[in-house]
């Protein structure tokens, strides 16, 4: 049964990175962080982009309400953050529902730019509301809980969170309600001519990116201590779009790997030289030419070819 | 019998091409009924204006006394029409067993459910659909390379999920061999008598539309211009001269 073997290999990779602070090695903690932080964001749009067959140009607007929210309620507010992070999840998926029902209306290419437009608003809201988000200072200083203001409770905190978000998408993705959407990507018309309401099924699959975006941007904003406006630019966005992308947006965890390799790439590129934004361009070069379903369906096709021969 | 479908008045053109003309049209509960009619007659337009794909300029259609005009695809379906459409319309990179099993899904209204997992459901009403329309052997391919006349026997499979009582067949035979062109017309008549269908179809192949239909209808120009029982329709004076004359004797 694939179910079940899917559930061991999981388990036996949170416990390994279970394993990772025992190395002692500050660095190896924060980026493994961080990794895991990125994963959850790309698996996040990939619901909208690999499942639904919409590709958003604007996920970073719930990864900074959710951020922002987070950051906010706990710092401005003195929440606790067993209602703090709720709270700022809630927020973002309700933002989300709320663009999304302006998004659903369009599709492809009138879709994207509407996602980008909405999420330029939201960039717009956290650099002129400076009394609220610290405008271009950002927004910095958080309170944190004491039991994870550590560098080694935060990665455990945030690896039961981003485990807990990748079952929660594991169990959507893999529903009766997953299987529709990607009947509604396959061919939407088809899918409307058995019964499915494609718009309202659209719909709910932004709001549940949103929310799970929303979920890394809190994640984010306490690991850094601070949100940024930058974390709700475009660029931002892009960035999600292009892990999602070199992973591999049919299966669902390439965009674990995609988020993984791109980050690490980044992180190593940065101590070398600071042309990172070339590199970056090289790399959807190498992937809208050669790796049109990523990493993981290159995997594959090897695979494949192994077989056959 | 009573009228199942009834259509009154029905117009639409595009950008004043007029591809329905004033039609009106009864289909009865429980027969097999074809359109013909030259290419761009308005064979398809017809059928899109009674699945919601199109909304007319003017006219009525009512399914069992329901009037359709103002629904969507999706409400439609679910009063008990579904469709086959001309080109293939199929999810290309599911496999042919969840092509079928995501219409069973639909139908049974669990697409909004988010945590049963979608591929443990409804496997036995998949297989029972699969084998029905001779697909059961392909199950596991990839739907988007399967032969062009499976992925047509598939588009039937996915309609019949629905539970249909109208089935609406878009040229249900276009592009295939002669060979594929039988037995797909042989088990859609077993079909639609074992589950009491009424048939409503197009099709280009003359000897299929004489075969199985119990009524045809003939359009032109967007006008149904005759209807009726084969043999009143084949020796109709204006359809010989419009139709059948083209195509030399039927």
């Amino acid at each position: 049964m694939p179910q079940r073997r899917h559930l061991i290999a999981s388990a036996i990779i949170v416990l390994l990175l279970a394993l990772v602070p025992l190395a002692g090695s500050r660095y190896a903690v924060d980026l493994t962080t961080e990794v895991m932080i990125y994963a959850l964001f790309a698996l996040s749009l990939n619901v909208l982009i690999g499942f639904t067959g919409n590709i958003s140009f604007g996920h970073a607007a719930y990864f900074a309400i959710g951020g922002y929210a987070c950051a906010i309620l706990l710092t401005t507010y003195g929440w606790p953050l067993a209602l703090a992070l709720p709270a700022a999840v809630v927020l973002a998926g309700l933002v989300a529902a709320v663009v999304g029902y302006f998004c659903v209306r369009l599709t492809q290419i009138y879709f994207a730019m509407l996602t980008l437009a909405f999420a330029m608003l939201v960039w717009g809201v956290a650099f002129k509301w400076k009394e609220v988000t610290g405008g271009d200072d950002g927004f910095t200083g958080i309170k944190m809980p004491a039991m994870i203001a550590h560098h080694v409770g935060y990665f455990y905190f945030t690896l039961i969170v981003v485990a807990a978000g990748i079952a929660a998408l594991w169990v959507i993705c893999h529903s009766a309600f997953g299987l529709t959407l990607v009947a509604i990507r396959e061919n939407s018309q088809r899918a409307g001519f058995i019964g499915v309401d494609t718009r309202h099924m659209r719909w709910a699959a932004f709001t549940v990116a949103g929310t799970f975006g929303g979920l890394a941007g809190a994640l984010f904003g306490m690991y850094h201590r601070g949100m940024y406006i930058e974390n709700a630019f475009w660029t931002e966005s892009a960035q999600v779009l292009i892990m999602v992308l070199l992973g591999g947006i049919y299966s669902f965890i390439g965009p674990i790997i995609g988020a993984a390799v791109l980050h690490l790439l980044q992180t190593f590129t940065n101590q070398y030289t600071p042309y990172w934004p070339t590199v970056l361009g090289l790399i959807l070069l190498v992937i809208v030419m050669v790796l049109p379903d990523g990493l993981i369906g290159l995997a594959r096709r090897v695979k494949a070819r192994r077989g056959r021969s | 019998m009573t009228a199942m479908l009834h259509i009154d008045g029905l117009w639409k053109s595009f950008a004043g091409f007029v591809a329905t003309r004033d039609v009106s049209f009864e289909l009865l509960a429980g027969e097999t009924h074809a359109i013909i009619g030259p290419n761009g007659a308005g064979k398809t337009t017809f059928f899109n204006l009674i699945t919601g794909h199109l909304r007319p300029d003017k006219g009525s259609v009512s399914f069992e006394g329901r009037d359709l005009v103002d629904l969507p695809p999706q409400k439609i379906v679910r009063l008990g029409i579904a469709r086959s459409f001309q080109r293939i319309n199929i999810y290309p990179r599911l496999t042919v067993f969840e092509n079928v099993q995501v219409a069973l899904i639909a139908h049974e209204g669990q697409q909004w459910n988010l945590f049963r997992p979608g591929r443990s459901l409804h496997r036995q009403g998949t297989q029972e659909l699969l084998e029905l329309v001779g697909l059961a052997p392909e199950a596991l391919e990839t739907a988007g390379e399967l032969s062009y006349g499976k992925q047509k026997q598939l588009e039937l499979a996915i309609a019949l999920a629905s539970q249909p009582r109208l089935l609406l067949l878009d040229e249900p035979t276009a592009g295939m061999s002669p060979q594929e062109t039988g037995e797909t017309i042989a088990s859609v008549r077993d079909i639609v008598k074992a589950r009491g269908l009424t048939l409503l179809f197009t099709e280009h192949d003359m000897s299929v539309v004489f075969g199985i239909a119990e009524r045809i209808s003939v359009l032109h120009h967007g006008e149904i211009i005759a209807s009726g029982a084969p043999d009143a329709v084949r020796n109709d004076p204006e359809v010989k001269r419009v139709y059948l004359g083209e195509h030399g004797h039927v």
